[in-house]
């Protein structure tokens, strides 16, 4: 009687081990099936050619130099302006408010934004910026993508003054410093790693964000660095060209694809080597 | 030197350095709290946008709008049901394979998984939620769709074709894109949310709680079944609601993969819709008085059941943090 007991309950935990084992393979399966098609799709469309020459008309050669230039762009507006403005934020929720209701309404707002779907943040720039200015432009893609900054920020920077020790504040603080003084060049000097790993976990969010550029930014076939007009942007050429029949636009899609997955793959790399740094 | 800067504050004043410590604190204070007010701001910004922008085609189609199927830009009559049902089934779909698989990678984090390759492997999985969207997009479009179309999907066609509710669920033709393969690459794209969020509560459990049970003979299944799922339950449902959220707004892979035809059908092979893909889709393009308001109102629709989801899974995190993992 107990030895069939035993033998089920043996089973049932091997087979509960095999799909364990399964699922982690599962998952991994997945990556290196991307990854591999990735490189061997993108290699083929890869050539000097894409960093030099704008996006071609269908059926002739070119590269992606005005999508790279515009997603650079965009980018660095986005993570100058918002990187500043979450920092602050974070900083007020886990100096000032840490424990205030205020603050916790703030950490629940932020918290929903941080998961928003990022083509309601791109219908909101679209009202706000489009809608007044009357045409779509690279100021307002870069909005919309700071918008999807600040959250990212606010939290990691949050997150790592928490870890800041609360010796060090007080140390400082009883030499007479004022606690802005504090704050400035004892605690955030203290957080700095953490609080870089965050924006450079912002950039990598955004440097693949399609859906809030396509109606904001919109596209743009030419060169342009005028950020009062519509811009390329890597992601969104890879949409439209990806969409086509056109076998050449395919390839550049490809190779803009390697472009952006390892881009983010090595500023998560690199995020994640600052923090194991730091710890 | 120390008597150069002393002569140079000859008239120093120590009340007034003191008041202009405090100045400078209430000054750094309030720029802290504005850019931390900033962010319920943008929060109210974007209902407040979304309504505005939406009101058109509120006032034109009414509450009608959610369960009507229709979609036509000529006539100028549209619908919302379509969409918010792919976007439903699609997420549910998703959830259904990523919450086993996603729990499944977090035991084996934890307890099965030798020390040496646990970072690895829990690397990778995370990189999985680095890949950007519109890459899964692409991939899906190209390698995952054709794949399906002439290998899995014929064969659950023929498999289920004579068993009453599966063969209407896996009706032919094969197009490849359609709900099925959004699904599954969804539910690629929200695992490791999953994994990291229920890893993370695992560990919270403490030590002497699993011991205890081994130390009753339990086998590795019956630890995790009976002690370590129990005591993490808030976690977890916490992590799948966060992945939910996720998975309800996800804009660019479904819409490479799903077809984007605005209709209801039973079969998951069909091509259908989600809120995101049609509004991706047909924003830059949509004319006339009603079609870009009904839009936004799915974007409206949109935000409103994210943030239901979103708020529910804080409810959840927000318990156990609280507690810190203690109960």
């Amino acid at each position: 009687m107990n030895s069939v007991l035993y033998a089920r309950r043996g089973l049932t935990d091997r087979v509960f081990y095999v799909l364990s084992v399964g699922a982690a393979g599962f998952g991994l399966l997945w990556l290196g099936l991307i990854l591999f098609t990735l490189v061997t799709e993108g290699f083929g469309g890869l050539s000097l050619k894409v960093f030099t020459e704008n996006t071609p008309p269908p059926g002739s050669d070119g590269g992606l130099l005005n999508a790279i230039a515009g997603s650079l762009m965009m980018s660095f507006l986005a993570v100058i302006v918002g990187t500043p403005i979450g920092i602050l934020a974070g900083t007020y929720l886990a100096e000032y408010g840490r424990h205030t209701r205020l603050a916790g309404a703030i950490r629940f707002f932020n918290d929903i934004l941080l998961s928003a779907p990022s083509i309601v943040i791109g219908l909101f720039i679209y009202e706000i910026f489009v809608i007044n200015m009357g045409h779509f432009s690279a100021i307002a893609g870069a909005a919309s993508l700071a918008v999807i900054v600040i959250p990212v920020v606010v939290r990691t920077t949050e997150n790592m003054l928490l870890l800041v020790p609360s010796a060090l504040r007080e140390a400082a603080t009883s030499l007479g410093a004022p606690m802005s003084f504090v704050i400035r060049s004892v605690t955030w000097r203290a957080a700095r790693a953490g609080i870089l790993t965050g924006a450079l976990l912002a950039i990598a969010r955004i440097s693949g964000e399609t859906a809030p550029l396509l109606f904001t930014a919109l596209n743009n076939q030419f060169w342009s660095s005028n950020i009062n007009a519509p811009m390329a942007s890597l992601p969104a050429v890879i949409f439209q060209f990806a969409m086509s029949p056109y076998e050449d636009w395919h390839r550049l899609a490809w190779a803009g694809a390697l472009l952006i997955t390892f881009a983010v793959l090595a500023l998560s790399i690199a995020a994640r080597l600052l923090e194991s740094k730091r710890n | 030197m120390a008597g150069i800067a002393l002569e140079n504050y000859g008239t120093y004043d120590r009340a007034k350095t003191v008041r202009g410590f405090g100045r400078g604190d209430t000054r750094f204070r309030l720029l802290t709290l504005s850019a931390a007010l900033l962010v319920v701001l943008i929060f109210l910004g974007v209902l407040a946008a979304l309504i505005e922008g939406a009101w058109p085609a509120i006032k034109a189609f009414g509450l009608p709008f959610l369960w009507t199927e229709k979609w036509n830009p000529v006539t100028e009559k549209f619908g919302a049901l379509a969409p918010i049902y792919g976007t439903l089934v699609t997420s549910v779909l998703a959830m259904l394979i990523a919450v086993p698989v996603g729990i499944g990678i977090a035991i084996f984090l934890t307890e099965i998984c030798p020390g040496a390759l646990k970072r690895p492997i829990a690397i990778a999985i995370e990189l999985l939620a680095g890949i950007p969207s519109i890459i899964y997009g692409i991939w899906g479009l190209f390698v995952l769709a054709p794949f399906l179309q002439s290998t899995i999907q014929p064969w659950l066609i023929d498999a289920f074709a004579n068993v009453p509710v599966l063969s209407t669920l896996f009706e032919g033709p094969p197009y490849g894109i359609g709900v099925f393969t959004a699904s599954l690459i969804l539910s690629i794209m929200v695992l490791p949310f999953i994994s990291a969020v229920t890893r993370d509560v695992f560990e919270t459990v403490p030590p002497m709680l699993k011991e205890a049970a081994y130390g009753l003979g339990c086998t590795r299944w019956e630890v995790m079944w009976r002690v370590v799922l129990p005591y993490s339950r808030a976690g977890v449902v916490g992590g799948t609601m966060l992945a939910l959220g996720r998975a309800l707004g996800e804009t660019m892979a479904i819409t490479f993969v799903i077809g984007n035809a605005h209709r209801v059908s039973a079969s998951l092979f069909a091509p259908g819709t989600t809120i995101s893909a049609a509004i991706a889709n047909e924003f830059t393009e949509a004319l006339g008085d009603l079609y870009v308001p009904s839009l936004i109102e799915l974007g409206l629709i949109l935000f409103f059941i994210t943030f239901l989801v979103l708020a529910f899974a804080q409810l959840m995190l927000r318990r156990l943090e609280a507690s810190g993992g203690k109960r």
